[in-house]
This record gives structure tokens, sequence and C-alpha cells, in this order.
């Protein structure tokens, strides 16, 4: 199980040829109380960079695009009663969806746990 | 301060607190009195009008009738009035004060459009009414289509759209009719990063995918960028300029030339059109379509959602595409065209009627009553108000791009690190300032962005009362005086809402509590 992240804020974990997605705990924090999320359906398929989910805070709108293209197998319901989830636990219960990968090479050039860490401490 | 009986007038060292009562038995402090929802005063069993008893009639909606009460609260007169009165107060207006969010929710409505607004010819009349007796009416509207042709040197205008984004809605459409009578297929609209939410929601109820097109440093659409995302399946790029950061977009006629060469067409944005309003006719920068909002440029009242009016301006390869109805002279006068000819290639109608009449009267009241050169001074006063507050504060706040602005000038949070105040609580503090905060976390692109736009009204005097609020603020929170923030508003009639528990679980129905 490895964990990748974008510049874009978001993880995906990698578990075999399935990832679970979800935005970084810098996100969260950087948006606000977060009061919508909607995630895509399950059994839709994207390319990686479109659009595949919006997050709602007090502050903004954003669009999360996709850091790895796939077919959709799971979303998580529990967002749907409580976008505060991803407030509270960003990079563990707060997670998105799951997708099934459909290019694992498309993972090159994410960053690992260290080289986002490096990312986010040249942002503030 | 005391008074000649010893008593305190100042109400900061007034205190109630020797009878243990920070509260009042009514709610309301003092003459500020606390308003309840009209349901709550009013009974279902009072009514303030004297009805006459329904007689017999023939029931025509098929056994269909309202069995149950439909409870509506029944209050009498004074009732009314004191209840929409009391509201009134205490709504902050730009009747009361300066209003930093700018012409995006109001700027000063000169009284003189309401009297002309009023006038019986213009206020009873009713757009099904004969064409031969509303022929006054209907010059308003070709007086006010020349003089927005006039001032953003286009040929031909769509009076018909009710807002700026019904105005884009029209535009894009005109632009998509266009494309298909060329026989092309094109997918893709551009917009800047900082674009207003409405132009990639316009696209694509148009049906067609967003681009995003990156930011240079200086705040501008990335050239290199823009020109990088241009080719066969690029429909147009909506721009907004003066853009969303309170800059012009220098390269406007370069992006003009670049997405004509492309094959697509330009629309702007014309949002900030308060800003060049007789200065730059967008005509010249190569714009294909751009809708006006009156009630921005043109101080029509609006404010919370309406009325707007969104009249867009076509170029010449558009023009052949706008919707009806529209006014031509006529053999006998002005006539209004209704219904599409079959050999037009116009889209269609997006209106029943003609558009916001009486905002079209107020705007062209506000025209006339300036004049082509008053107008010029608009956006010259409007652009040296933003102006004289950005340079007044930005040796405190930090201004994201560098100056000149034009209307309107953005900060963002940079000034504020460190002090544990965030955007949020600065503006919360403006409020015990008696200032309604300024736009805040837009445009998207800068982190904790705060936009000014003081409007051309403001006189030095009232600007620099807000500059120095804004400068005490500042040094507040530089000062390490946190509580002044996190607690505000302290003066407010309420303190702190929580806005997160109004979203997540939105209360939109009053219900009677048993």
């Amino acid at each position: 199980m490895t964990t990748y992240y974008s510049e874009e804020h978001e993880w995906v974990t990698i578990e075999g040829n399935n990832g679970t997605v979800g935005i970084t705990n810098y996100a969260q924090n950087a948006l606000g109380d977060i009061v919508f999320i909607e995630v895509p359906e399950v059994g839709s398929s994207h390319a990686k960079g479109d659009e595949v989910a919006v997050v709602e805070s007090v502050k903004a709108a954003s669009e999360i695009f996709a850091l790895i293209g796939g077919e959709v197998t799971a979303i998580n319901e529990a967002l749907e009663e409580d976008p505060a989830l991803v407030n509270a636990q960003a990079e563990t219960d707060g997670w998105f969806y799951k997708v099934a990968l459909s290019n694992v090479q498309e993972l090159e050039g994410l960053m690992d746990a260290d080289g986002y860490k490096a990312f986010i401490a040249t942002l503030d | 301060m005391l008074n000649k009986q010893g008593r305190q007038t100042d109400i900061a060292t007034a205190s109630r607190l020797s009878a243990g009562a920070t509260t009042t038995h009514s709610g309301n402090k003092g003459l500020e009195q606390d308003e309840l929802l009209i349901y709550e005063i009013g009974d279902t069993q009072r009514c303030g009008v004297d009805l006459e008893e329904v007689g017999e009639f023939e029931d025509r909606l098929g056994g269909i009738t309202r069995d149950n009460e439909i409870g509506l609260a029944g209050l009498s007169e004074p009732e009314t009035m004191r209840h929409y009165t009391r509201l009134s107060r205490k709504n902050y207006a730009i009747d009361m004060g300066l209003y930093p969010l700018g012409s995006c929710t109001m700027k000063h409505n000169p009284r003189l459009n309401e009297k002309v607004a009023r006038l019986p010819g213009l206020s009873d009349i009713h757009p099904l009414q004969p064409i031969s007796t509303v022929q006054g009416a209907l010059e308003v509207m070709d007086m006010l289509a020349h003089w927005l042709k006039t001032l953003t040197g286009m040929p031909a205008v769509a009076m018909s759209p009710k807002a700026g984004a019904h105005g884009e809605l029209c535009g894009l459409m005109a632009i998509r009719s266009a494309l298909d009578k060329r026989g092309e297929n094109r997918s893709i609209v551009l917009a800047p990063e900082s674009a207003h939410g409405t132009n990639p929601a316009t696209a694509t109820l148009c049906g067609y995918k967003v681009k995003s097109i990156p930011a240079t440093e200086d705040g501008r659409v990335d050239l290199v960028a823009l020109k990088a995302a241009l080719g066969p399946d690029v429909a147009a790029i909506m721009l907004t300029n003066p853009n969303t950061c309170g800059l012009f977009e220098r390269d406007v006629i370069e992006i003009a030339d670049a997405v004509h060469e492309a094959g697509g067409y330009f629309y702007c944005d014309g949002a900030n059109f308060n800003a060049i309003v007789g200065k730059v006719r967008p005509g010249d920068l190569g714009v294909d379509a751009m809708h006006i909002n009156l009630h921005k440029t043109f101080s029509t009242p609006h404010g919370g959602g309406g009325p707007g009016a969104g009249p867009v301006v076509l170029s010449e390869a558009l023009a052949p595409f706008a919707p009806v109805p529209y006014v031509i002279h006529g053999e006998e006068g002005f006539e209004l065209v209704e219904h599409i000819a079959e050999d037009s290639d116009s889209f269609g109608r997006m209106t029943a009627f003609h558009g916001q009449m009486g905002m079209n009267i107020r705007a062209l009241a506000f025209m006339m009553s300036h004049g082509a050169d008053g107008l010029a001074r608009v956006a010259e006063d409007s652009v040296l108000n933003a102006n004289y507050i950005m340079a007044s504060l930005e040796d405190v706040m930090t201004v994201s791009y560098p100056g000149p602005c034009m209307h309107e000038c953005l900060f963002d949070d940079r000034f504020l690190a460190g002090t544990g105040v965030a955007t949020l609580d600065f503006a919360k503090a403006m409020i015990d300032e008696g200032y309604h905060p300024m736009t805040m976390y837009f445009p998207l692109v800068v982190q904790g962005a705060m936009l000014i736009e003081p409007t051309e009204s403001e006189s030095k005097q009232s600007l620099d009362q807000f500059i120095g609020s804004l400068r005490h603020l500042v040094a507040e929170a530089k000062a390490g005086n946190k509580d002044l923030f996190s607690g505000a508003p302290y003066f407010a009639p309420l303190r702190r809402l929580d806005e997160t528990l109004a979203a997540r679980k939105p209360v939109l129905r009053w219900r009677k509590s048993e």
C-alpha cells in the first residue's frame, strides 16, 4: 500500500490495481469548513485531469481534477450526510471515491509523502 | 461622560449590570428592535383588510379546491408597516454608508432615475397594449439601444436579457448559432482562472467544455498559454475586462486577434464596464458579444438578486442571430418584431416580453443626465477612488498585484500572516466599525482575497473615513489584539452566526412550533 500526492493537494492510496482518492489535510485546511461534496458516480470513467468532484466550503466551491484515470468502483457515502468528515479526517475516513486504475504509469510524476511534505513547505 | 443629572451618556461605560440583566424582557436593545417573522407577529385568525364574503360560485377546478387552511398571517396596516420598516432598519444599505462591495451589489442610484421611472406614461403600461399606445416606451428602448451601441462601438444590441448571466447565455447562444451556420462543431470555451463563476456555467449550459487559462504573475491572462490552447475546437473565449482582479487586460487586442485567427469568437463579460465606460469602446477591442449589466454601470437599483438587466451588444458577425423581440423604425412610428421570419437567422426568444423596462428607463435617465462626458467621468472617478484606497492602504495591507488598478483594488491575506486573524475575522471586525465587508475570498486566484470597489460616488472624506477604519483594524491585528477579531462582531444585532451549520443544514421553511 503506497500513497501518492499531487500538487493539487489530492492523495491516492494504491493497493494492487485499485486506488482510494481524497484531498489532503493541507487542502481541507485551506478550504475551511466544508459544507458539500459532489463525488463521481459509481461505474463512471474518467481520464487523468478530468473534473471528477466538487468541494464546497464556506469560502468557495472548488473542482477536484482526477490525479489518476480509471473507473469509479465505490464512493464514500458518508460524505453526503457528513461533509465535515473531510475537515476532521481528510486523509483517512474522509476519502472521496475508489477507482480501478486504467493506467498504472500515470502514478509517475506524483509525489510520495516526503515529497509532498517538502512541497507544501515551499507554499507557506 | 455624565449628563447634568449625573447619568451616563456613553454606551460603552453605561451598564445595566447592577440588576444582573444583560438581556431585556422584549429582546429589544434600546431603540434597536428585535424582529420576528411575519408569521410570528400575525395570526391566522385576523385579517388586516376588509374582504367581501365569498358568495355562491361555480367550482371550475374539477373538485380540487383547497379544503384546508392556507395559514396566512393576518396583520393590521400599522403592524405591517412596522414590520417592514424595522426590517429595513436592520439592513445595511448604500443609502446609509459606503459599500465596499461596490456595483456588484449596489452603487448609488440617483433619485432622478426614480422620478423618471415613475412617470405614469412609463410606469402604468402593459407589454400587451396596442403598439400605437406605447410609442414613447418604444422610443425609450430605441434610444437606450442607441446609447449602448454608441458607447460600446458595436452595431447591434439585444435588449431582452434580464441579467448579466442571462446576457451571457444570449451571447453564447448567438455564438453557437453562428458556428452551426458555418457548419462547425467546436466544443471548447476558454475562460481565465479568475473568471466569474457564471462564465463556465453559461458555457456548460450551452453544451461546451470549459478550459481554464492560467494567469501571469501580474494577474492577467497568460497570452502564451492562451495561444497554446487555441485551435479548431475552440468556439469562444469568455474574458472579463477589466478582469475580476481589477486589472485591465492590456493584451486584449492581441487576444481578440488570436481567437479570431483560430476561428473562434470573443465574448466579453461586461460586468466591469463601469471602469471604462466613455473611455474605451469594446468594439474597438475586437469583442464579438458583450453583456452590459445596466444595474452595475448605469446605476439601476438592485442587490440580492435583482432586478437586473443585461442587454447584449453584438458584432456584425453575430448580429443576425440576435433574439426577438426588438424595436424597429416602421412607417408609422416604432414597431416591435415579435416573430422570426423564415429567412432569419435569429436563434429565437429568451423572454416573454421586452426585458426589464423599469431598469431600461432608469439606465437611460442615468446616461442622459450624465451625458457622454459625464459617463467618462464616472469611469475616471471610479478608477481614481479605487486607486486612492489602494495607495492609502498598500503600506499596511498586501496588494495582490501592483497597481494602478481599475475600479476595484485587490488585497490578500499575507499582511495577516502570523496574527492569527483570518480574512473572515477581519471582515467581521469591519462590521463593528460600521462598514459592510468588501468582497471576500473572490477572486479565487488570490489567497484570502479582499476586493474593494468604492464606486465613483464616494467623496474623499468618505473614503478617508473608511481607510482610517481599515488602518486602525490592521494596526490592532498586528499589535496582537486577536480577540477584537475572533469575537467580532461585538456591536451588531447578532454576533458570529454559524455559517457552516447554515450551509450544511439550512432551514428553508418556517414551521409553526406546536
